[in-house]
């Protein structure tokens, strides 16, 4: 799968995002970069001037953020990224809201990557701890069984601890074949689980390659990763 | 002291008046509290909008009546209602395509869309008055009532009468019906499911497939039939005429607000709070006080803490009081 | 179009209507749309004070209106000295306690941290306080509205020039706004519309039910004018030669000459009003305050403070309103509580500032002016198109007799029409805010 993408003056300039399935990808790079702005492109949450967005070998680049999901893309927001008043097991209903056919299958999975949601299914989403919730709005997103799941700085405000089990929740994910897009601003820990990295600056690719490339790369260490 | 004839008075005067108007409260609230929950917006044209439901019932009513179709003890209105509802269905569904939509697509600031609601409402009420007229309307036929004085007193020999009358009974039953058929379409239907997520989380319901311009239609759909069921029911029980209605606004909306608007369950916990306060606050306790207090200590005075004209009065002491210390209103609603 | 050359060429529209209107129908017509119009105007200037400068959503008018109309009373009627000696000093005694009562509560929440003894306290007072206030009020209202109560029963006013009402109207409004806008100001915007619309009812319940304070749903008739009576002009012989060397009917020139007066009196006020609303406008407290309303976020971190300034701007709107109310029963001559109807006296109003274009003084003008206009001639317009729609049909059809009797609803109709037309196609209105 290719994701390509490369927009007019404004805040991305020609930058290219791949992702290949089972595979993780990584954007890091300084504030303003345009990182979640990138992400945003790929989902179709705003105007690509030029290039194109390809799913699979197809030209998604005109359709809206609904059927991208009905394509096989599932996305997951920074904030307000669960349904707080709903339960957990709603949360995930919702989730396949355009799925038709039987979905018990798919939540018994999300179960089995979060247990404990599943202890948790009947207590309303917004009463769990941050850790939860974004297992909870990772799972809504995998509902539609989605080829390629992005997700946006999924460890924003969330304890170390808690974020050093998120990224195995996602390498999990990962193994299950699913390819992953992710933003991080914990840049040293979403590296280290990469297959790929990209570090943007000022909406262009200025480094590429795999994680550890990228972690051992000097350059990259001295301006983005603190030395 | 008498307390069990102290209980039939209070019954009497108040506890079975003020659940009949709790409920017609309650399925009031609940249309404005939906339509806030999913369009964003206080709703100024839903007293017109239950009068217009209640207005097309009563018009089926009178041609039922005049075919001398009835449902013997119970009243024809009833019969009429489905066809109240699919009027009071149609009329909001033009309302949003011909006037709410545009302003939608827009995504102009909620207070705008009040204004629009403003501008329905002076439509809606001139409908109505062009059509049936500003004045009282009687509709109710069948049975007066389940229990009257007169048999209550000889059934227990006690001094203090007792009448449930069959509309109040009925706006029970059928509110009760409502309000369970709703919850469960809220809670465990795909498409209840949808509206509540639509309701929660805009941004998510769209990027999880959720098509708004159905919940809308849905929302407006469900909104119509409780204003219509809430519009007959009130004016079965007490009096259909235009501006009643129209007044009906305040107590619904503080209804809603007290209850924390958005919340289905504070709209129905709030109705109820109004009604009970308002009959409670503006009834003469004598009676009630001269068989529960001991005969040294019977009042001369009515009791009466606040003239029936005052009601408007007591709806809007307790909004205050919520405003003022919990302003998301008991049920947590939306944001302040 | 430049603004300036749309708003006159408007305006002269507005004044050619009731021109019209002198010509086609007859001159006291027309004169008494131009005064009602006027007080309409000033009325839509408050509401627009509050909407167009401070995006204030008050749906109370009515409320305000007719604490002005309560003000003419209190002011010019006589006083009833009977009234006063039954019952005066009870009623002034349980108004006291009332007004002592509250400030002790308000006293209590503000020296007693939250918790059971505020609780306890706060009830004990306030039940305690309810109940001497209604020992002292009882005997003294009962007392008041026995004496005389086909003419009275009420304790009368000062006797003072009705004009005093006007500012004293104002005054009212002011205060009634100022506790409201306590409450309500600061929290969103519907609940300050819910708040505005339930204190409205209640004042128009007190003052149909407060038999003492303004005879109730019995009315006060024959308020003082400050104009002349029409008998006295007709029975003035040089009155009479003026008239008859104008070439005029000397009962017609009569009530030309007192509805002439009042307009002119209208007019200097609403002058006034306007150049004051103008100069707000163009002042730097005008453009903070419209700045608050674009972007209130960023107004409370540069340090307005927001909620003070909207509660300064709600008292200022609401007094135009009390006064314009008080001008409306001084032309009146008469305060009828059953009168208030929110859809004519609330609504309508907004339809006016809405129309007229909000933010903008001049629409605000312009709108209460040609909506009042439409207002009342919307029915005989509407009466003619009936006419026309059911010549057709059967004398005495039971149709044809139901559509000429709803002919009076059709205003209602006319105004949703035209505020939903104006809001989608000219959402800023006739003249926008520039």
């Amino acid at each position: 799968m290719t994701g390509g993408y490369g927009k007019g003056p404004d805040i991305l300039h020609d930058c290219t995002i791949a992702v290949d399935k089972g595979e993780i990808a990584v954007i890091v790079g300084p504030n303003g970069a345009g990182k979640s702005t990138a992400m945003k492109a790929v989902f179709g949450m705003l105007d690509v001037r030029s290039g194109a967005v390809r799913l699979d070998g197809q030209d998604i680049t005109a359709l809206s953020p609904q059927d991208r999901v009905a394509r096989g893309m599932g996305f997951v927001p920074q904030t307000n990224n669960i349904f707080t008043s709903m339960s957990v097991e709603e949360n995930l209903e919702m989730g396949a809201f355009i799925r038709r056919d039987d979905f018990g299958d798919t939540i018994e999975q999300v179960y089995e990557l979060f247990p404990i949601l599943k202890d948790k299914r009947r207590q309303a989403a917004g009463e769990l701890s941050g850790g939860q919730r974004q297992q909870v709005a990772v799972g809504r997103a995998l509902m539609t069984q989605p080829q390629v799941l992005m997700l946006d700085e999924p460890t924003a405000g969330v304890s170390p601890i808690v974020m050093d089990e998120l990224f195995d929740r996602i390498i999990e994910v990962a193994r299950t074949g699913i390819s992953i897009l992710m933003v991080e601003q914990n840049a040293r820990q979403a590296l280290a689980i990469a297959d790929k990295g990209y570090v943007l600056v000022q909406g262009a690719n200025a480094h590429t390659g795999t994680g550890t490339d990228l972690l051992g790369d000097p350059e990259v260490r001295q301006s983005f990763l603190g030395g | 002291m008498d307390l069990l004839n102290a209980f039939v008075a209070l019954a009497n005067f108040v506890l079975i008046p003020a659940i009949a108007y709790g409920a017609q409260l309650a399925l009031g609230a609940l249309g404005v509290t939906l339509i806030y929950g999913i369009l964003r917006f206080s709703n100024f044209a839903h007293g017109d909008t239950m009068a217009f439901g209640a207005m097309v019932t009563i018009l089926v009513t009178w041609l039922l009546q005049g075919w001398g179709v009835s449902l013997g003890p119970l009243p024809t209105a009833l019969l009429a209602l489905p066809f109240g509802i699919l009027g009071a269905m149609a009329l909001v569904l033009i309302t949003d395509r011909t006037v709410y939509r545009f302003y939608r697509k827009q995504r102009v600031k909620p207070v705008i869309l009040v204004i629009v609601s403003m501008g329905v409402m002076f439509i809606y009420n001139g409908l109505v008055r062009f059509i049936i007229g500003p004045d009282d309307q009687r509709f109710a036929d069948g049975e007066r009532f389940i229990i009257s004085v007169r048999d209550f007193k000889a059934l227990t020999g006690l001094d203090e009468g007792l009448a449930i009358r069959t509309t109040q009974g009925l706006t029970l039953v059928t509110a009760v019906i409502t309000v369970a058929v709703l919850f469960w379409f809220l809670n465990r239907t795909r498409t209840g499911k949808s509206m509540r997520a639509y309701s929660d989380n805009e941004d998510l319901a769209l990027l999880s497939g959720i098509n708004p311009e159905r919940v809308v239609m849905i929302t407006w759909l469900i909104v119509a039939a409780l204003a219509t069921i809430a519009g007959t029911l009130y004016g079965l029980d007490k009096t259909f005429k235009p501006f009643t209605y129209f007044q009906l606004l305040l107590p619904v909306f503080a209804s809603a607000i007290v209850g924390g608007l958005g919340s289905p369950i504070g709209a129905i916990a709030g109705g109820f709070l109004i009604a009970f306060s308002e009959v409670g606050i503006t009834y003469a306790w004598k009676k009630v006080a001269t068989y529960a207090l001991p005969d040294a200590l019977a009042p001369n005075s009515l009791l009466q803490l606040l003239g029936t004209d005052y009601k408007f009065a007591v709806s809007f002491v307790i909004l205050v009081i919520v405003l003022l210390v919990r302003p998301t209103g008991l049920f947590k609603g939306k944001s302040v | 179009m430049s603004q300036s050359l749309r708003s006159t060429a408007l305006f002269v529209f507005v004044v050619a209507l009731i021109l019209g209107t002198g010509f086609v129908q007859s001159w006291n017509s027309a004169l008494l749309i131009l005064n009602m119009g006027l007080v309409s105007a000033l009325m839509a200037l408050g509401v627009n004070l509050q909407w167009g400068f401070a995006g204030l959503f008050n749906v109370g008018v009515m409320g305000f209106v007719a604490l002005g109309g309560l003000a003419t009373v209190i002011i010019s009627m006589p006083p009833v000295r009977a009234a006063w000696a039954v019952g005066g000093t009870g009623v002034l005694a349980a108004l006291a306690v009332g007004a002592a009562t509250i400030a002790l509560a308000i006293w209590l929440t503000r020296s007693i941290p939250r918790g059971k003894l505020r609780a306890v306290a706060m009830l004990a007072v306030l039940i305690a306080g309810f109940v001497l206030y209604r020992l002292l009020f009882d005997p003294a209202t009962t007392a008041i509205e026995k004496i005389d109560p086909a003419v009275t029963g009420y304790l009368g006013g000062l006797g003072l020039p009705i004009v005093l009402a006007w500012p004293v109207g104002g005054l009212l409004a002011a205060g009634a706004a100022w506790v409201i806008g306590k409450i309500a100001l600061g929290l969103r915007s519907d609940y300050l519309a819910i708040a505005t619309l339930g204190i409205a009812e209640i004042i128009i319940a007190v003052l149909k039910n407060e038999d003492w304070l303004a005879r109730g749903v019995k009315n006060v008739i024959g308020l003082p004018r400050p104009v002349p009576y029409e008998i006295d002009l007709q029975n003035d012989p040089a009155f009479v030669a003026r008239a008859t060397d104008l070439g005029l009917d000397v009962t017609t020139a009569s009530t030309l000459y007192v509805k002439v007066g009042y307009g002119l009196m209208f007019a200097v006020v609403l002058v006034v009003v306007l150049v004051l609303a103008q100069l707000a406008l163009k002042s730097p407290w005008g453009r903070m305050m419209r700045a608050i309303r674009d972007n209130e976020v960023a107004a409370r971190a540069m340090g307005k403070d927001v909620t003070r300034r909207h509660l300064q701007i709600f008292v200022l709107g609401s007094a135009i309103c009390g006064m314009a109310g008080a001008m409306m029963t001084t032309l009146d001559g008469q305060l009828t509580p059953a009168s208030y109807q929110p859809l004519r006296y609330t609504f309508l109003i907004w339809v006016m500032v809405i129309v007229g274009g909000s933010g903008n003084n001049f629409g605000a003008v312009l709108g209460g002016m040609l909506i009042w206009f439409l207002w009342v001639q919307v029915e005989p317009i509407g009466a003619a198109v009936m006419d026309l729609v059911t010549s057709g049909m059967a004398d005495g059809s039971d149709l044809k007799i139901h559509l000429l009797n709803s002919v009076a609803h059709m205003r209602l109709l006319t105004m949703g029409v035209i505020l939903l037309v104006v809001l989608r196609f000219a959402p800023r209105g006739l003249l926008p805010e520039r």
